[in-house]
């Protein structure tokens, strides 16, 4: 992907189905759809804050909207707003791919890191990086209307996970025995929205073999997602068909061997794409501390890949994922 | 109706707006001067000699008949629903004196939907998460006797889909019941204020969480889920008031044991028939995160001994991904309050398309339908159409549009199936414009009101309608996902709410009132002939009910998205309450601080609201009215 696919997408861009015309606007169409994954599901339908048992929302997330510019020259931490309880990406406890590249950022910017934490749900950029809780997420997509992001870091894509004993082989939503097997997929709820391996079965009328899963998953349980992934293990359904950090690091911990495969496709036609470019990001305003992050993570490009392949995130076009700031 | 007399009645309904659209878009109002925004459905139709002609043709059935006693003990008033009191004290002559007598802050500056509920001399009302009770003497203005605190889990706030949001408490035999956003139904003593029970019903970490007022029947609480968007399975469960023990559970989707049904269940119609219909009319296993919620109404016929709910819409979206009618949602069922046993279902949405909850308020009048008197169930239903169905059967007697609709044309009363506009239909990455109604629906939650003196129901409704186009990708824990980039706008006319008094015999509308913004507050009617309503804009309304007129309006500080209700006081004078507090899905850009750049946030309700934080700020003050 060029560095066109990494400038900030017009606000609010959607592809069209109307507007389409092969190639030109298809590609036009994957970057800005790409490029702008955003977190609006955050704002959906209103609700406040989305805050666990071991952390209520304080009186300063409740009262304070203003995005505000912390001086990070003169603070000792990098404060960085997560979620308690959602592995492979953070946890609690420290032991998630996020937690292990934040301390390798604040090592090499010589912080310590200090978490907000905050269930990545609804209201979740609006009580934590806006109410000045924290100042960097570690996880959003590349163009993020709600808040600063980075060049991104690693590019992912949904992939197929099956047991290796089942020799299934399935590389593709075009493959015929997707209308034979049990397929199980991360629904994300209503309001007009879901996966996109929900909509690219859908297209293909590849339905009344499909389970669906919550991506919320059930949050008083460790590991909320890994649920769909240990139905794979279980035999539950033959093949599933998760975002690549899920199923690449819970695949791993099964105790049968699975098998995780990219889709294909990469975009469905018209503009369906299963491959999303992940960044970092900060409040709006905060130029400073993108363009420290963006030359802490260039610095530190090695580790984070390694912190990366431990956590079997999968990645495609990895040597496009990064570029030298601007 | 058949179709033909239908699309007469769409005619007409295209008509009608086009009349009403005529006007001042001004919305200042002045107390003495005639209300500009007042128009009727025909110049030659007098208002006055329609309502007379309604008199003994349309009644409140003789258990909610009852004598006036002053208080207002449930959100609906009675089991009929009619929020209507028959005090008089204030009335048409008079309301233009009425006065602030007290006010209360709730302390939450959140989105107020509660009703105030008067028992004796005592006030009682619910706020917003932390869902705090407070009683407060109505002998001492403004004094609180008590405040209960439940102290939710502060996870469910996240879990709310349209602000955190509480709809009511009830009072029955010295308690008072009520739900709490993290699912517990909650007991106490209503004198005392003490916990007398608090038994959870359901789990956050599900996506559950609990907004609906209860209501009481015999020795049960009723009460039902909320959470349709996030995959929950929506129940309603009756909880004895006494011990706070689970009695029964029905779910609205799934086998038919799970749903009570029985050897007793006869719908009337041929497609909600046959054998756990709420498995087979799914995919394989979808009904089990299917929606059906029940976070609306409850009325209750204890001639007919039925309990009548509405089910929430189903999911996950897009529909294509559930071939099927989708039971038991977006529909309403008529149940034994002592067994949960179904006995009638109707749908008003099979498969629906839209988020089209079906869980309004039902009034239960009896009425002449065709000459033969009728004991029904009126409905003005998010698809936009007023339903009249004889609750006895669940057979729809009528069917006629209360707003203008696209996206669905009519209701075939042979089959009794909506009949789905096809060009309307939204597909995946599909630019679809001019659906109308929006996903709130020609009416969301917000009760109407029925007087007995004028035969008509008020309906404060929505005039929204919206385009599908092609694609927004989001992200949440972790997960990139892409959903409809869905726009709001105001329908015909340009104004975004209407308040439309109604007349179910005729199935028309007599009068319309405008609204800058969608109507999100209920109404209540009294015998002074006087309807109170408020706006988001907050404006609290007194007009005429036979005539529309704008009699007095009353600047609070914040939008009105709540109950209004009306009450005897201790000293004998009338009074009328009302909180205000904007908020809710309508009124979150206010009180979730949502960006109005954001367009399609609150599934696009925020691009159509992106102006209502020039006209109110956050709120959450109980106001009290009364002549001087």
């Amino acid at each position: 992907m060029s560095s066109r696919f990494l400038s900030p997408a017009p606000n609010g861009a959607t592809c069209t189905g109307g507007q389409w015309q092969p190639v030109i606007t298809l590609i036009a169409c994957l970057m800005i759809v790409a490029a702008n994954v955003s977190c609006n599901n955050e704002a959906r339908r209103g609700e406040l804050t989305q805050a666990t048992q071991a952390a209520p929302p304080s009186q300063t997330a409740q009262s304070s909207q203003a995005a505000q510019i912390v001086q990070h020259n003169d603070t000792p931490f990098l404060r960085v707003c997560a979620d308690p309880n959602n592995l492979p990406f953070s946890n609690e406890r420290r032991e998630g791919f996020e937690n292990k590249i934040a301390e390798v950022l604040a090592r090499e910017m010589g912080r310590k890191v200090e978490y907000k934490w905050w269930a990545q749900r609804r209201g979740f950029i609006r009580n934590t990086l806006r109410a000045g809780e924290c100042d960097v997420v570690l996880g959003v997509p590349a163009s993020f209307e709600l808040a600063l992001t980075t060049s991104p870091y690693y590019r992912s894509s949904y992939v197929f996970v099956s047991r290796k004993d089942r020799r299934l082989d399935i590389r593709s939503f075009d493959d015929p025995d997707l209308r034979k097997l049990k397929i199980g997929v991360q629904l994300i709820g209503d309001d007009s929205a879901n996966t996109p391996p929900a909509h690219a079965l859908t297209a293909r009328k590849i339905v009344n073999n499909v389970t669906g899963y919550t991506v919320y998953g059930d949050y008083s349980k460790p590991n909320p997602p890994a649920q769909i992934i240990e139905a794979v293990a279980r035999g539950e359904v033959d093949v599933a068909v998760v975002w690549g950090p899920l199923a690449g690091y819970f695949a791993s911990r099964q105790k049968v061997a699975l098998e995780v495969v990219p889709v294909s496709p990469e975009i469905d036609l018209p503009f369906l794409p299963f491959v999303y470019d992940i960044s970092m990001g900060v409040r709006r305003g905060d130029d400073a501390l993108r363009e420290e992050l963006e030359r802490v993570i260039e610095r530190r490009r090695a580790e984070i890949e390694a912190i990366l392949d431990d956590y079997g995130v999968p990645r495609v076009g990895r040597e496009q994922g990064m570029r030298a700031t601007s | 109706m058949g179709r033909s007399s239908l699309t007469t009645v769409l005619l007409c309904q295209r008509l009608f707006l086009s009349c009403v659209v005529i006007g001042s878009l001004s919305f200042s109002f002045s107390c003495s001067s005639k209300n500009p925004e007042r128009s009727r459905t025909s110049p030659t139709a007098s208002a006055s000699t329609q309502q007379s002609s309604n008199i003994g043709i349309v009644t409140v059935p003789s258990f909610a008949n009852v004598a006036e006693d002053g208080q207002w003990t449930m959100p609906a008033k009675n089991y009929a629903s009619t929020r209507y009191s028959g005090l008089d004290e204030i009335n048409t002559g008079n309301v233009r004196n009425l006065k602030v007598a007290w006010t209360f802050s709730t302390g939450v500056n959140r989105g107020q939907e509660a009703a105030p509920i008067v028992a004796g001399n005592t006030m009682y009302v619910v706020s917003p998460y932390p869902n705090i009770l407070y009683a407060l003497d109505l002998t001492r203005p403004g004094a609180t006797k008590w405040k209960y605190e439940p102290q939710p889990a502060a996870a469910a706030q996240g879990v709310a889909c349209c602000d955190v949001v509480n709809r009511g408490a009830v009072h029955s035999n010295g308690k008072i019941f009520y739900n709490t956003l993290d699912n517990h139904t909650v007991a106490v003593d209503a004198t005392t204020g003490k916990e007398l029970w608090k038994t959870k019903l359901g789990e956050i970490n599900r996506g559950e969480t609990m907004t609906m007022a209860p209501l009481v029947v015999k020795d049960k609480v009723l009460v039902g889920n909320s959470g349709g968007e996030f995959g929950v399975r929506g129940w309603i469960t009756a909880v004895d008031a006494e011990s706070g023990k689970i009695a029964w559970r029905a779910y609205n989707t799934g086998p038919d044991k799970d749903v009570l049904i029985g050897a007793n269940f006869r719908p009337f119609y041929a497609m909600d028939r046959g054998t756990d219909l709420g498995v087979a009319s799914w995919p394989p296993d979808a009904w089990k995160i299917g929606g059906g919620t029940v976070w609306g109404w409850i009325s209750y016929d204890p001639e007919l001994n039925l309990i009548y709910h509405g089910t929430g819409n189903p999911g996950p979206w897009n529909p294509d991904q559930r071939p099927g009618d989708n039971k038991w949602t977006s529909g309403i069922f008529a149940r034994n309050p002592d067994t949960g046993e179904a006995h009638w279902f109707y749908q008003w949405s099979p498969h629906d398309l839209f988020d089209h909850d079906g869980i309004n308020e039902q009034i239960l009048l009896d009425m002449n339908v065709n000459g033969q008197p009728r004991k029904v169930l009126v409905r003005p239903e998010r698809t936009g159409y007023v339903y009249v169905l004889d609750r006895t059967t669940g057979e729809v007697l009528s069917a006629t549009p209360f707003v203008h609709i696209t996206s669905s044309k009519g209701v075939d009363l042979q089959s009794g199936r909506l009949i789905p506009n096809e060009e309307k239909t939204p597909v995946m990455g599909k630019v679809i414009r001019d659906i109308c109604p929006t996903a709130p629906g020609g009416k969301d939650w917000n009760p109407s009101a029925f007087s007995p003196r004028t035969g008509l129901v008020y309906i404060p409704h929505n005039n929204l309608c919206m385009d599908f186009e092609g694609l927004e990708a989001n992200y949440i824990a972790g997960t990139p996902y892409l959903g409809a980039n869905v726009k709001m706008y105001a329908g015909p006319g340009g104004h975004r709410g209407e308040f439309t008094a109604w007349n179910p015999v005729e199935a028309r509308a007599v009068w319309k009132l405008k609204e800058r913004f969608p109507v999100w507050s209920g109404a209540a009617a009294t015998a002074g002939d006087v309807v109170f309503y408020g706006t988001m804009d907050s404006y609290f309304k007194a007009l005429d009910a036979r005539t529309g007129e704008l009699l007095w309006q009353f600047k609070v500080d914040s939008g009105i998205i709540s109950q209004p209700v009306t009450y005897r006081g201790p000293d004998g004078k009338q009074y009328v309450a009302v909180l205000s507090g904007v908020g809710g899905w309508a009124g979150a850009i206010v009180s979730g601080d949502l960006d109005p750049r954001d367009q399609s946030a609150a599934l696009g309700f925020v691009g159509a609201m992106s102006d209502l934080p020039e006209h109110t700020t956050k709120g959450g003050t109980l106001y009290v009215f009364s002549l001087p």
